[in-house]
Order: C-alpha cells, then structure tokens, then sequence
C-alpha cells in the first residue's frame, strides 16, 4: 500500500548520500529525455513526491510490454523508483491469483480513491464485442478496465495494443479490440507505444508522474512528446547516408555491410516516433537499426496493416502491378474498338459525302 | 555454456578501419559553443549525451577528440561515478555507472569543476555536527585531554 | 481519422482506384488514337517513314530559333520545369522502389540532396510560370480554367512531395499522404486534360515526322 513516506526520505533511508541523490537525479533526467539543468528541479520535486499506488491491468496482450520492462538493466534508478512506488496489482508478476488477487486490486483501488495510477498493457474486446474473448478471474476485460479506472488519477496505456489496438487490432480484428483511448473519455490517458515500448520510456514516464504528479506534453496521439517528439529517421545515425542517397538493397550486400540507409529494405523510420534512436535497447548497447534491421513502425497505430514490414514506405500496400494490367488490357480493347468504331464512321460518311459545316466542327471541340 | 563458446565467429574485415557516421564532430561544435558562453559569462552547460543519435563508434571517436587532462575522479555513491578532465580544461566528462558497473547515464559538464564533486553545503552542516560528536567522543575517551582543562 | 489512416487509405485502396481510372483512360485514348490509322496516302513514297519519324519525336525537344526569340521565358523555364519533374519523379529513390513494386522495372536513382535541389528549381519555375499566364495579357486571354486545374495538379504533388521530403508537415504519415493523394489527383485527372500530351505529344511527333519523311523532307 501507499505509504506517506515521501521519497526524499524513502532514499535516505535506503542509507543514499546527498551526492548519490545528485546521480540519481541526473540518470532519471536522462532517463525522462529531460535537459541535464532539470536535474536540481528534479531533485527539489522527488524530495516531496509521495509514492503512488499503481495498479497493471493486462488484457489482450502477449507479456512483452512486461517483459521489456521487467528486462530495464537492474538493479538501477527504475529499480529505485519501483522500490518507491507501489505496485499493488500485476496478475503476472504478482504471487497472488483469483480471488486473493482481486482483493488486492480493489484494497487498493478503495485506499487510494482518486490517486492511484492505472497500466494497462494490451487491447480489450470492445462493449459490443464478445467479452469471452478475454477476461480474468471470470470478468471480462471491459468491466475490469472501466471498474478500476473509476478511481484512478490518471491511465498509462503501455504498448501499441493498449494505446492503439495493436495486433489483436490488426486486420479483420476478429476479437473487435479497441484501444485504452477508444473507452476512457473522463480520464487522462497516457500511450506509451511500442512493440514493445522502450523500457525506460515506459519507466520515465512513470518517473514523471511520481515526480512532478503531473501529465506530460502530450502528442496528438497521447503520446508524450519527451520520447515521441522526434521520429526515429530525424534521429537515426545512419540518417546521413539517406541524406546522400546511399542506401543498402539487400540484406547483405556491401551497402548493408558498410552501414548505409536502410530505407529500401522497407525502414518506416520517417513515418515513426519513437525514442530507440538515442535511448536504444538492452542498457544502450543497440537497437533494431544499429542492428541492420530496418524499423518496422511498431509505435505507430495499425503499424500490423502498413505494408509489408520489407517493402519501402513509398510501395502501396494493395498490387497495383494486376490493376494496372488489367484496366490497361480493358483500356486497350476499349480504345481500339472506339477507334474502329470512329473510323468506320468516317468511312460511311465519305461515301455518302456528308457534309459538315465549320460551326459543327467547333461544337465538337 | 560450453555450447555457445562452440559456435564459430567469423569476424569480416578484422583490420577494417572503425565506421565514421559523423555524428562526434556536432557535438564537439555543441561544446564549444558551451566553453565560449562559460569564458564569457561563466554560465555552466551539461550535455547529456544519451540524448544524442550515435552510431557505432561515434562516442569512442569523440571520446578520442576529447583525450585526458590532468584530473581524474571516482565518486562512490550508488555505484561508481567516473569523472575526468578533458585535454580541454574546463570540459568535464562524467560517466555514471550503477553498483553493478553498467553505465546509467554520460554527461559533459561545461564548468571550473562538476557539480558533483562539490561538497554541497546541506552536508557541510551535517559534517560539522559529526565532527563535533566525534571531537566530543574522542575528548572523553581520551584521559590526556582531561589535564589540558 | 488519425493521419496513419488517411496514409493507409491513400497507400492502399485510393493508389489502385487512382491507378485503374489512368491505365484505363489513357490506353483508350491512345489505341483509340492508333485504331483511327491516319487517310491513305496514295503518292508514291520518297523516303522512310519510321527513322524519321523517330528523329523528329527527339527533335522537337529543340525548340526553332524563332520560336526561342519569340517566347524565351516560355521555352527556358518551360524546358527547365519539365526536365526537374521528370527527374524529381523518374530518379528519386522512394519513386523508383514504387515504380519497382509496380511495374517491376527500375534503374538507379539520384542522390537525395540532387532531387532536391531540382524539386526547389521546379517549384520555382512552375510558379513563374503560374505568374507569366497571369500577367501576360495574351495568355491570360487563351487561358481557359483547364490551364489552371492541370497547373493546380501539378504543382501540387510537387509542392507536397518537398514539404513531406523537408519533413515541413507534421506529422509525417499526414506529409506522405498529402503527397500520395495530390500524385493520385494527377493521375486521375490526367487521361481527361491536356495532360495526355505527356504521351499524345510523342504520337503527334511521330505522325508529323513520318509524313515529312515519306515526303522526303526534313522536318
């Protein structure tokens, strides 16, 4: 449960000098893609920041949002602020099950009415969908999702399925899922996408809200604009090769070997907002591009339904290859029989010697 | 994992000049931007530079533009703090690291000395009134001091 | 609708309808063209027809020296405009891994800065030549609202294409589908205007080519 202890003295207890507060605070700068002269701010906000319950829903999902961040490198700062904040209910992380389990969800959602922080990872069948498709403890997703956030300050929706329908989404959307944002209209809701997101992105973000209490500068998706202010192709560093029109064409050609742009490979790196090209994965040691993977779009909505995850962003995602074939072959016949059609009117009318006028003639132009 | 070590590694072009994706020399220009605004007005400046899009090798080529000077500096507080002068007096790096030594954070500070390494005054207090109890303690033990009085 | 799916619709379903109504329009009036043949000649033939018919397609491209001192401005920036679009639409990487998916040819691209550079110098030329129509007494005279569509649909895609390149609309999917929806309008609009002289004009030549050549003259 929440306690009153703010983590000020949370940290001192945890036997943490005024100077290892100072690192801490320049790491979680860093960490929430804050300038480092925040840090005294930072500093000056944490010592009073009370330590939020926080409750993680997880629906149609696969587990990979929690696995990410459960893979943010340990033991550091997150591990620090999960120790100051309370996870009070995360059906896989937590021992409890059943029943025991969603008493602890609504022990906490009735202790701190009105305070407490909902996650939600995944996307859930819609209210016209059929609930079967996905509940726990015998309630459906929906019931679950609209009962807890009843309560709650504020919703993070972490990954692509919760913020935008994600996979299950994807077409023909046989569950019909909808997003967090499609269902919660009277309470802020945070996206963190991703497939699955950063996982100090989906950390900084919670290291905002616990330090300043406040939502973040939102993007037109709900995105926060710290992390998903920059598209990854303004910040990739092979950006200067896109630049000069070096591009690789196959996965191992010399292009792919020397580094070039991966653009023709099927990057989605311009379309895509994400904060992988700086912050990276596994502890800063690489992310998708630096691997010589083109960037599939994972933080953005329907990235499942844009086109294949190989082909460049420019191809269009139907085969208009057989379209223009076959209007061309119907345009063909069309034509030639129209021509056919004009000459052998010609021809009649040579013989019969009609005879047309000037002003005829103008009118047909 | 005796099984992984058995997987072959070819390494290609093993003499291959590191790749240069030009991304060290912008933040050198940001640096010196930094120094000149502190010559004329003293104004720190720190660059965190987990902000920045680098590609391999470009934080060991900067590094490597940067060198060493004459100061050098472990902090020992939640893990190790590595702070060194450039061969730029007045450039600063500090390298942050967590108590099992993976990097957390990679600043350049701009300043006569970081932040850090500054005895912040809250803790000077705190020194005194330790130094007092520890005076205090060491005069009673002490029997010699009792014939000063 | 988020600007992800306005960049799915004109990816997807808009691009083949835009397709389809160029292929089946254009190739109408093309084999139409064709179909109708030209009247029998019946003098006998004094020359080739074919090779100079094929000269005079290329010919063209240079304008007389009357013509040139007549209407410089039209021929210079004219000249210079069609050629940028031309490159900026045939040579630019994103257009030919499009033109592959599609046809399943391509060839080499330019540089992106090289484009670009043309793309500004086409832009330029094609609002100059908006303001020459407009203030130019005679043209402005000939102009009919046509002239001002088709220049509508064809600074557009180009405008778009540079602000979605420069990343000047945000955010980008909104950028790409502007500039995918402004090219499907040229498409569409294309087989029904005198934009058909992108192809009819190469007939036009040939046809006027191989009458001079049958005749045995230069022309």
């Amino acid at each position: 449960m929440a306690t009153s202890k703010t983590l000020g003295e949370s940290l001192r207890q945890h036997g943490v000098s005024r100077r290892g507060f100072l690192k801490f605070c320049a790491a979680t700068a860093s960490m929430m893609a804050l300038p480092p002269s925040m840090a005294p701010a930072i500093a000056q906000a944490l010592e009073k920041a009370r330590r939020p319950s926080v409750i993680w829903l997880s629906f149609q999902e696969c587990t990979g949002c929690t696995e990410s961040l459960t893979r943010s490198f340990s033991p550091t700062v997150e591990n620090l602020i999960f120790d100051v904040i309370s996870l009070d209910y995360h059906h896989t992380l937590q021992a409890a099950a059943g029943d025991a389990a969603e008493h602890a969800r609504e022990q906490a959602m009735n202790s701190n009415a009105g305070e407490y922080l909902v996650v939600v990872d995944g996307s859930l069948p819609g209210p016209k969908a059929n609930p079967g498709y996905s509940t726990i403890a015998g309630i459906s997703n929906y019931d679950m999702l609209m009962d807890t956030i009843d309560g709650a300050a504020a919703v993070v929706a972490v990954g692509t399925c919760a913020a935008f329908g994600g996979l299950p989404k994807a077409d023909p959307n046989p569950t019909g899922a909808v997003s967090v944002q499609d269902l919660v209209k009277d309470k802020p809701v945070i996206n963190v996408s991703g497939c699955p997101p950063v996982p100090m992105v989906i950390t900084g973000v919670l290291a905002q809200f616990l330090t300043f209490g406040t939502i973040p500068e939102l993007d037109e998706y709900g995105r926060p604009r710290a992390f998903f202010g920059q598209s990854i192709h303004d910040r990739c560093y092979r950006r200067p090769f896109y630049d000069k029109g070096k591009f690789a064409e196959s996965f191992d050609d010399e292009g792919a070997k020397a580094g070039w742009c991966l653009y023709r490979l099927g990057c989605k790196g311009p379309m895509t907002y994400n904060a992988c090209a700086t912050m990276k994965w596994n502890g800063g040691a690489s992310w998708p591009v630096e691997a010589g993977y083109p960037c599939l779009g994972c933080s953005e909505p329907d990235f499942w339904d844009a086109g294949g995850f190989y082909k460049a962003l420019s191809v269009p995602t139907g085969s208009p290859g057989d379209v223009l074939l076959t209007a061309g072959a119907v345009g063909a016949a069309v034509g030639v029989g129209a021509g056919l059609m004009s000459r052998n009117q010609g021809k009649q009318a040579a013989k019969h010697h009609d005879k047309v006028t000037a002003d005829q003639l103008e009118e047909k132009l | 994992m005796a099984q992984l070590a058995n997987i072959p590694i070819r390494i290609e072009q093993p003499e291959a000049e590191p790749q240069q994706f030009g991304n060290a020399l912008p933040i050198l220009n940001e640096i010196r931007h930094a120094l000149a605004r502190f010559a004329e007005s003293a104004e720190p400046t720190r660059i965190d530079l987990a902000a920045m899009p680098f590609g391999p090798g470009d934080e060991e080529h900067l590094m490597a533009l940067l060198g060493r000077g004459e100061v050098e500096a472990t902090i020992d507080a939640l893990g190790p703090t590595r702070v060194w002068e450039t061969r730029f007096p007045g450039v600063w790096v500090l390298d942050y690291a967590n108590v099992e030594g993976e990097r957390i954070a990679l600043q350049i500070e701009v300043d006569e000395i970081p932040q850090m390494l500054r005895t912040q005054r809250a803790d000077i207090t705190d020194s005194l009134t330790a130094l007092d109890a520890a005076l205090a303690s060491a005069t009673a033990a002490d029997p010699a001091a009792e014939s000063r009085h | 609708m988020t600007p992800m799916d306005f960049l799915l619709l004109t990816k997807g379903p808009l691009f083949s309808l835009a397709i389809a109504i160029f292929a089946l329009g254009i190739l109408i009036r093309l084999f139409e063209i064709f179909a109708l043949g030209r009247a029998h000649n019946y003098a006998a033939a004094r020359g080739n027809e074919v090779i100079p018919g094929l000269k005079t397609m290329y010919r063209r491209f240079n304008p007389d020296p009357g013509t040139f001192q007549r209407s410089t401005f039209d021929v210079v920036v004219g000249t210079l405009w069609h050629v940028g679009f031309v490159i900026a639409l045939l040579l630019f990487i994103p257009h030919i891994e499009l033109i592959k998916s599609t046809l399943g040819v391509s060839w080499p691209g330019l540089p992106n800065p090289v484009v670009d550079a043309v793309t500004a110098i086409t832009l330029l030329g094609l609002v100059a030549v908006l303001i020459h129509r407009l203030t130019h007494p005679v043209k402005r005279f000939l102009s009919t609202p046509q002239d001002y569509l088709i220049w509508a649909v064809t600074f557009l895609p180009v405008l778009t294409g540079y602000l979605a390149y420069h990343r000047l609309i945000n955010p980008y999917p909104l950028a790409l589908g502007m500039h995918i929806l402004s090219a499907e309008i040229f498409l569409i609009v294309l087989p029904f205007t005198k934009l058909t002289h992108i192809f009819t004009a190469f007939v036009a030549r040939y046809y006027n080519g191989a009458i001079f050549g049958r005749k045995g003259i230069q022309s």
